[in-house]
């Protein structure tokens, strides 16, 4: 096999220094996805950074309202949270969504935000793929694309972003913490294929994701989690929404946050829907137009067409009820 | 056949496994498990191109890897040759030659002393292809597909009674509809395993194995030995689902490294490995012709079956053979039509033929249910058969209508809205389906032995195995039965081909086989005991017995069992997700042994009905003729989540007609039927028909705004 080194440092400036020093190095948090990659062929690290010792395994409340969350904190231990599940009960709906109880009892808050796609064909080092092997070719384009992404995509990539959690936050405004002291939303920690599908965030070699922290959640918001699966248990989503909603006593929408899982190659803040529909009153009608207005610029595929008119009325019927607007 | 008078409270009891610690605390040993001495590793280089030739294997890099012993090929680029298989089945044939039938194929195979240093040496063979065009994908029109004269099992391509153009363009109401099910894959939890050694020029193998002695049988035939010198033991086996009935590539291979290395080898396919290397379910487009009277009697059957083999070999699944056995009718048709393309050979999974064949003409029954605005139930009431309608053969019993009555009073099935959907409830749409099951209660030759010890105690060995269906369990119950003395005065041995002659855990047919060759022998025992005045010698005594052309000369009659699947769904108005509420199958299944291992043997196969309505499906890529979602993140199988409320029924079921101990089989009964009722359910509740297996929810969704 191909031998690999192994560290665990005990501090953040330890892990840091091994992560832009050595060649190769990669972070290994739960491993729940990294270590499936490696036995595949598909991750080839030549050195894994354990961040497990390090002081990022715990949920802190703030006094404002807001929360900050480790980067190795486990996703049972972030969805069993009572604080949690009280403020920001989107993010409980969505990790528990996920995966399964044994995945989320080791998989993280960083690793999930830095899984990767499971396109067939990423998984599979016997076909061509962009994002694996840059200039190899995209065999989902003509090929296995169900699951895979119509917002977003580029010619070299329609790998969809398989996370449920990151949906969530999202919709919560939520920023990701480097060691560095860089904090970034989460639209500008991950980029879009283009030309270079490998690159999925704009993290580089030394970077160290410490936690996300999440902002308040505005006053009298209400939220929800929705996602469309084909199992009931154990299945990534072909669709999902997060959406966080404040009403004024007028019925007019104060604040509306509205984010798509496994549309788009990350997790889809829907910003036109928002500007759409913030201070208005929403109707059936308006809220369609909304969803509709953003994916104006999908790009489906004859395998996933669906996916747009299915986020779109998931969407609508989601807005609808957190607005306490009847569906029509 | 005889009666027999069985003492109460051993067989019939609810007897848990006697295994069942064993396993929960992981002292149960599986294939990949033993560890033997100076063990080596195999891994498999599969052929990236699904048809043409190897024109060359380069293992140079390779063999240069760090404990590398091998690396065979047909041609060993003039050394490391494989060696020599005599001809057996020709997807056996392997490291035989240059030719390349599916991709995935084995076309060479390193061995090492680690399996990581293995799989690593297999990733650097440079293998160079002289690829021809290929054709992967089932269409619904195979201009080249033709009509075998037997099918597997032995059933007749074609069967035809009557006049059935005459009777169609005749009949006041006709179905003529169209189903596909996909490819699929068994997914047993156990991935196959062998670990083979060679002591001289006899092979013992720790198998993952659903027919020990079969696998004894095709390795010595493989390998110019004589049966007694191959030794298969499978003591305990996680699954097979009919994967493991049949000797695979990967058995083969680990005897064949085992014998080039002159070391004992292991090779343990990896889950993806498994989709490719192990068989599947074939493809089946399907069209159906129902017609009938006013009243709902059939005049008309016609069923035609498009399915797939590989080039190696001729494998047709039976697919249209439950149509020969259903409803009565006065004409009937039934085809199969085999396409040969450059794919693995497709083979048996948990109730071949019946599953897909019964998906069809079940729905077939429900929407001409409909055209008649006859509710389900009655239709299939009123088309009881009095003899077997492909043959004329009378039955050796049969209580479909039992079932189906039964079912319907349970389920609340009275109660029911008889008109199509949509059936709107909040934000679900509400439905429920019915469905019947069948399966043929066969009986294979097979051999036992019982001893008495001294001391009291007794010993039964039969070549059978326990794949997870509690066969240890009942099987001992049944020796207990016919020994007269309490389960626990009986030790049962199995997994080893060398207890003799013995059939496959498959078909249904092993607990019925095997039961009856252990009753034979145990009541042979009992009356060489009485003849030595019930003293057992220091040595013991042993009888042999079982069961062989006496199976043959048995009466022409319709043996099966039949059931009655009902269930109830939820489809998401917004998202046209599918919810399960509940299932419910009757079974009449003949007698039953242990209700415990017998009711989760039903619901298992319950879930698997499932699982292929909703969930399973493999998507072949028609460019290289790879099997794209080969993991179990992307081949989906329903989870616990996605089985629930599910109920099984065991009716009476008195068949004097079948075996001494009165069994019938249970493996694979419950998967019958069960996609067709969920689908039939979907139906009413949306109203919309979908005939395309399996049922996502983009095909039940009308977009709200479109």
């Amino acid at each position: 096999m191909k031998p690999f080194g192994y560290a665990r440092p005990a501090t953040p400036h330890e892990a840091a220094t091994l992560l832009a020093e050595r060649p190769g190095a990669t972070a290994l948090a739960g491993g729940t996805n990294l270590v499936d990659l490696m036995k595949l062929g598909v991750a080839t690290p030549a050195m894994l950074v354990d961040l497990n010792d390090l002081p990022y395994g715990r949920i802190e409340h703030r006094p404002s309202g807001g929360a900050f969350l480790g980067a190795t904190v486990r996703n049972s231990a972030l969805a069993g949270d009572q604080g949690i599940r009280r403020r920001f009960p989107l993010l409980a709906q969505a990790v528990l969504a996920g995966a399964s109880g044994q995945l989320r009892a080791r998989a993280t808050t960083a690793g999930n935000l830095l899984q990767r796609t499971r396109c067939v064909y990423f998984q599979d080092v016997g076909k061509p793929c962009n994002k694996r092997s840059p200039g190899s070719g995209c065999a989902a384009i003509e090929g296995s694309h169900r699951d895979l992404a119509v917002l977003g995509t580029s010619d070299a990539c329609v790998a969809g972003h398989p996370s449920d959690m990151a949906v969530a936050l999202a919709a919560l405004d939520a920023t990701v913490r480097l060691h560095s002291g860089v904090h970034l939303p989460l639209d500008d920690f991950y980029v879009l294929p283009g030309e270079r599908p490998d690159r999925e965030t704009v993290l580089r070699p030394g970077d160290l994701v410490e936690g996300v922290e999440l902002p308040p959640p505005p006053r009298g918001a209400v939220m929800r989690y929705e996602k469309v699966r084909d199992r009931r248990s154990y299945a990534f989503a072909l669709v999902s929404v997060a959406a966080v909603v404040a009403t004024e006593p007028d019925g007019r929408l104060r604040e509306v946050r509205l984010a798509l899982g496994q549309v788009a190659p990350r997790p889809w803040r829907a910003r036109r829907a928002e500007d759409a529909l913030r201070g208005r009153r929403p109707t059936a009608e308006s809220v369609r137009a909304a969803a509709r207005e953003e994916f104006a610029a999908a790009r489906p595929l004859p395998g996933n067409a669906f996916k747009v008119d299915l986020a779109v009325d998931l969407l609508t019927s989601v807005v609808l009820g957190l607005a306490g607007a009847e569906e029509t | 056949m005889t009666r027999i008078e069985r003492p109460a409270g051993v067989a019939g009891a609810d007897l848990p496994r006697i295994e069942a610690r064993e396993k929960v605390t992981g002292a149960a040993r599986y294939a990949a498990e033993y560890r033997l001495p100076g063990m080596t590793y195999a891994w498999v280089v599969p052929a990236a191109v699904p048809r043409g030739l190897v024109r060359a294997v380069d293992a140079t890099a390779a063999l240069a890897t760090p404990g590398v012993l091998a690396v065979l090929s047909h041609d060993g680029g003039g050394r490391n040759a494989a060696p020599r298989l005599r001809p057996q089945a020709p997807e056996l044939a392997l490291l035989q030659g240059p030719e390349i039938a599916y991709r995935g194929q084995p076309v060479a195979m390193v061995v090492a002393e680690t399996p990581e240093g293995a799989r690593e040496a297999a990733a650097a063979v440079e293998v160079r292809y002289q690829p021809e065009p290929h054709h992967v994908l089932l269409s619904r029109d195979e201009p080249d597909s033709y009509v075998p004269d037997t099918v597997n099992a032995g059933y007749p391509g074609t069967v035809e009674t009557g006049d059935v153009d005459a009777a169609l363009a005749q009949s006041p109401v006709v179905v003529d509809v169209t189903y596909t099910t996909p490819p699929q894959h068994a997914a047993p939890m156990e991935p196959h395993s062998a670990t083979a050694a060679w002591e001289g020029g006899t092979l013992t193998v720790y198998h993952s194995d659903q027919a020990p002695w079969r696998t004894a049988v095709t390795l010595a035939e493989l390998f110019g030995v004589p049966t007694e010198d191959v030794h298969v033991i499978a003591d305990h086996v996680g699954g097979g689902f009919g994967s493991k009935a049949m000797v695979r590539p990967p058995t083969v291979l680990a005897a064949l490294a085992a014998r080039a290395v002159g070391r004992p080898v292991r090779l343990a396919v990896t889950r993806q490995q498994m989709f490719t290397l192990v068989s599947y379910r074939t493809p089946t487009v399907q069209r159906l012709r129902l017609g009938a009277g006013r009243d709902g009697r059939l005049r008309a059957v016609w069923h035609e079956a498009l399915q797939q083999s590989s080039r190696l070999t001729e494998y047709c699944e039976q697919t249209v053979t439950p149509t020969r056995v259903m409803y009565a009718t006065p004409s009937l048709r039934t085809v199969h039509r085999l396409a040969r393309l450059d794919v693995p050979t497709p083979s048996w999974m948990r109730a071949p033929g019946k599953t897909p064949g019964m998906f069809a003409l079940e729905c077939a029954m429900d929407e001409l249910a409909h055209a008649l605005r006859m509710d389900p139930v009655e239709l299939r009431l009123r088309n009881e058969p009095d003899l077997e309608p492909g043959s004329g053969t009378p039955f050796s019993s049969r209580n479909l209508t039992g079932c189906l009555r039964e079912g319907a009073a349970r389920f609340g099935w009275a109660d029911r809205d008889p008109a199509p959907g949509p059936h709107r409830a909040g934000r679900w749409l509400r439905g429920t389906g019915v469905a019947a099951a069948m399966y043929p209660g066969y009986l294979r030759p097979c051999t036992a032995t019982a001893r008495a010890e001294p001391g009291g105690r007794f010993t039964v060995r039969v070549a059978g195995v326990d794949i997870g269906t509690g066969a240890r369990t009942a099987l001992t119950q049944l020796a207990a039965e016919a020994l007269g003395v309490p389960p626990d005065g009986v030790t049962v041995e199995i997994g080893h081909s060398a207890y003799g002659p013995a059939p496959a855990a498959g078909g249904s047919a092993g607990l019925a086989s095997w039961g009856t060759a252990v009753h034979r022998a145990c009541r042979a025992l009992l009356g060489r005991l009485a003849a030595a005045g019930g003293e057992v010698p220091e040595g013991g005594i042993e009888e042999r017995a079982g069961t062989g052309e006496d199976i043959e000369s048995r009466p022409e009659l319709s043996r099966h069992s039949y059931g009655a699947q009902f269930a109830e769904v939820a489809v998401h108005a917004v998202t046209g997700e599918v919810r399960l509420e509940r299932m419910l199958g009757v079974f009449a299944a003949g007698r039953i042994v242990n209700p415990r291992t017998a009711r989760s043997q039903l619901l298992g196969g319950m879930c698997m009905g499932l699982s292929g309505a909703l969930h399973e499906g493999l998507e072949v890529d028609p460019r290289d003729g790879d099997f794209a979602n080969h993991d179990l993140a992307t081949y989906h199988v329903a989870s616990h989540a996605d089985f629930r409320g599910a109920e099984v029924v065991l009716l009476e079921d008195e068949d004097p007609g079948l075996n001494e101990i009165g069994v019938k089989g249970i493996g694979e009964l419950g998967i019958v039927g069960a996609a067709a009722a969920v689908a039939n359910a979907v139906h009413h509740a949306t109203g919309v028909r979908v005939r395309d297996l399996p049922i996502h929810p983009e095909d039940l969704r009308t977009p709200a705004g479109g």
